[in-house]
Parts: structure tokens; sequence; C-alpha cells
């Protein structure tokens, strides 16, 4: 079917969807870690409008943006497991779901980049995001996808280890226990699912990496 | 499976992503009830349907609300299978379809937005960037279009046709309000007679808004400075 790499980065939440899927889906892959302020000339010349990272790269066809990758996955390497709702009824609601964290996610990460009167109102508006996700997104299962995780877990997946450690470095708590306790369990549950519990990002590595962009941002 | 197949929109006339719905399904050929809201007074039901976002469009299929256009353009063709697919079987291609919907979404709407709603300097960086993203597109779809646009009608239409029909149809008003020639022809040829194509099928003149009534409703938001907003 053809020789699949990822071109990704060790610190980001969207190299790691694609990380977590392809092992989920047992499918081989060569892995390139991409230094982002020294692209190589190949992410350039596949991802040529964003010059980003994930790029997938299938029999030497590349497909760039984190979700449409996973939809490309999924698409590919249909079941074994199955990582979207086969109902298109419920399919949409992920995909719903899946928007509105690439949507609002990058909301909850300006706390990281700023301070004061404005990290306070992005604060309060990152609490109603979060609100939402619990209420309405999650609700009552014990994942996004019902009894196993399916891509929506994925394109959640910086909630369990990137907020962690914003709230870390800012010393503040946004995603209190008693506050969000679904979210809470879903993190627990997600953590400990094989393949997550297996491949998870460097925790210490980016305490320290983010604190210094922190360090930097501030100044 | 028997028995009703109930589809209704919640939709505005002058709303892009409210065409996207109607040109899919009038594609396909599936008959719905139009509900038109007024966006300054929403109501009860679409609050309801939408609660997250409050917007339209809105499919409601035998009673279940699904949301965002362009999840409501694949939940269509997954769910009708019958008549033209308005996406491609095969995978690599569907990903070629979604990274330039997300690119029309996100990069050219996210320029249209900077460039109505500024002055002065600041507008003036906005054209370059909505040029530059015009000639990203044309550049792209010439890629994937490589013996250029195919003969389109409204049974083999699909999912660009549509996002290019929503977005430029209506060249011609945007033009007369904003005083801003965007789909230029000599600079965009492709995406140009592409427009051109598609605003002479019946089905797109029967969706798209009337001309007079869209600029009379452009030259009020311009005017009052108002945030587009569905």
């Amino acid at each position: 079917m053809g020789e699949v790499n990822l071109h990704g980065e060790w610190s980001s939440p969207f190299s790691y969807r694609v990380i977590w899927a392809l092992k989920l889906k047992a499918i081989e892959f060569e892995y390139i870690e991409e230094d982002l302020s020294n692209k190589s000339p190949l992410l350039l010349q596949y991802n040529p409008i964003y010059k980003k990272i994930p790029v997938l790269v299938h029999g030497g066809k590349p497909i760039s943006e984190s979700m449409i990758i996973l939809e490309y996955i999924e698409e590919t390497w249909p079941k074994n497991p199955l990582l979207l709702p086969s109902d298109s009824f419920e399919r949409a609601m992920a995909r719903f779901w899946i928007k509105f964290s690439e949507e609002k996610g990058p909301t909850i990460w300006k706390i990281f980049v700023t301070s004061g009167e404005e990290q306070e109102k992005v604060k309060n508006e990152s609490l109603e995001i979060l609100r939402t996700i619990e209420e309405k997104g999650l609700g009552e299962k014990k994942f996004f996808g019902g009894e196993n995780i399916d891509l929506l877990d994925l394109a959640f997946g910086w909630m369990p280890y990137w907020l962690g450690v914003i709230e870390e470095i800012l010393g503040l708590k946004l995603l209190e226990a008693d506050k969000f306790p679904r979210l809470h369990a879903w993190i627990k549950n997600f953590k400990q699912v094989s393949i997550i519990k297996d491949n998870p990002p460097d925790r210490d590595r980016m305490l320290i990496h983010f604190s210094s962009l922190r360090e930097k941002l501030l100044h | 499976m028997e028995g009703e197949n109930e589809v209704k929109l919640h939709g505005m006339w002058a709303s892009t992503y409210s065409k996207r719905v109607e040109l899919a399904l009038r594609v396909k050929g599936i008959p719905y009830e139009y509900i038109e809201e007024d966006l300054r007074n929403k109501s009860p039901l679409l609050l309801q349907y939408n609660s997250v976002y409050k917007k339209v469009p809105v499919l409601v299929h035998n009673g279940k609300p699904i949301t965002e256009s362009y999840i409501i353009l694949e939940y269509i063709d997954e769910t009708w299978q019958n008549g033209p697919r308005l996406l491609p079987q095969d995978p690599y291609q569907r990903a070629q379809i979604r990274f330039w919907a997300s690119f029309i979404q996100q990069q050219l709407f996210g320029s249209f937005y900077k460039l109505i709603s500024s002055n002065g300097e600041e507008q003036e960086k906005a054209v370059e960037e909505v040029f530059e993203k015009m000639n990203v597109l044309e550049k792209g779809m010439k890629e994937l279009l490589p013996e250029g646009v195919p003969e389109v009608d409204g049974n083999n239409s699909g999912v660009l046709d549509i996002l290019v029909t929503a977005t430029f149809g209506p060249y011609k008003a945007h033009e007369e309000v904003f005083g801003l020639k965007v789909l230029d022809p000599e600079k965009y040829p492709l995406l140009f007679s592409w427009v051109q194509k598609l605003n002479e099928i019946p089905l797109v003149k029967g969706v798209l808004p009337p001309h007079d009534k869209l600029v009379a409703l452009l030259q009020f938001i311009k005017q009052n400075d108002l945030k587009p907003s569905s």
C-alpha cells in the first residue's frame, strides 16, 4: 500500500494525535523529527502552504492538517479499530466536537501567551469552553467515542497532557477536579489506554521547554 | 430503512454557509422544508438545535439537528447515497478536498473578514492578504484540476463546486458594495471562469441571493459597521 512517514515535533499535540492514531491502527511508519527553527526541505516541499507539522506521507503523497490526516487514516485503514462512529449522524456529531476543539483550543493556549487583565479575560473564556466540553461534549460517556477512544478523544488529547503543563508553569488550576469531574475522569481513563500509556509526550522536557518559552514571551 | 424522511433547513437568505447546504440538497435532489431565520430574532427551535453556536445553517433530519455547514455537506453525502457524489471515494482525494475546504474557511474567509472590518493602513494590508490567499487558491485549484474546470451542471457538482459557488457566486454584489475587485479574471482566470460556469446553472441561479437585495443588505452592514454573522 506504500510507505508511511510522519513528519512531527516532540512537543506538539497535533503531532501526537497522528502518532496515537497510527499506533492504534498498528500501522508501521517512520517518524521524522522536525526542528521547527530549521525545517527540512522535504517538509517545505510537502506542506508549502502552511509549512507546518504534522505531515503524513503515504506512498510519497503528503497529507497535512492533523484532523484531515486522522480522517485519512480512518478511511484508508478502516476498522481495527473503528475510530469514527459508523452511523452518519453520530459521525456528524463527532466532527462537530472535533471542529469545536480546533476552534476553541487556541483560546486556551492564549492563557500561556498573555498576562494580567488579558490573561484573566482569556482564562474566563477558557473556563466556559471547558464547561461546554464537559457538559455537552462528553456528558455521561466514559470516552468521547463511547466505550473506547476514537478520533474525537485524540482531538482532545491536548487536555490530558498539554493543559497540565501550562497549568503547572503558570501556577494556576483551570481544570479543577471538583468543578470538572467528568473531564477529570476522562483524562484518567485516556491516559490508561495502553497505546496512550505507552506513547506519552515527554512531560519533563516540555516543562523545561515551555517554561523558557514563557520567559521569552514576557520579555 | 422505511418511514419518514423529513428534512428541514434553518437558514438565512444571504448567508454563504446556508447557501452551501441548499445547493447540496438540490444537487442531490433531496426535498426539504426551508425555514428562514431572522438573525436578530432567532427562533427558539434554532437556539435549541444549535445551543453551542446559535447559528445557521442547521439541517434537521428526522428531528435530529446537524450543524456546521461543511459537516452538513459530508453528512448529506454519506446519508443520501443516491444521486451525484459530493465527495470522491478515494481517501487521498477526500483529504485534498477537505484541505481546500479548510483553506477557504480559515484562510480566505479570515482575510475577507479582516478586509471588511478594518480601515486605512490596516485595510490596505488586509487587501494584500486577500490577494495572496486568492493566489494560493488559484494555484491550488490549477493543481487539483490539471485539465481545467470540468463542465459542470446541476447533476455532477461536488463539494468544491458548492463552496466556490456559495463563496464567489455573488461576486458582483460584493464588488459593488466594497469597491474591490477580488475575483479578478486576469489574476485568477481559473476561479473566474469556474464561477461563470457555475452561475449559469439553473440550480445555482435558483439558490443564490438576488443581487439587489444582497447589495442593500451589504450596504446596510457596511454603513452600520456591523459584523457579518450567522
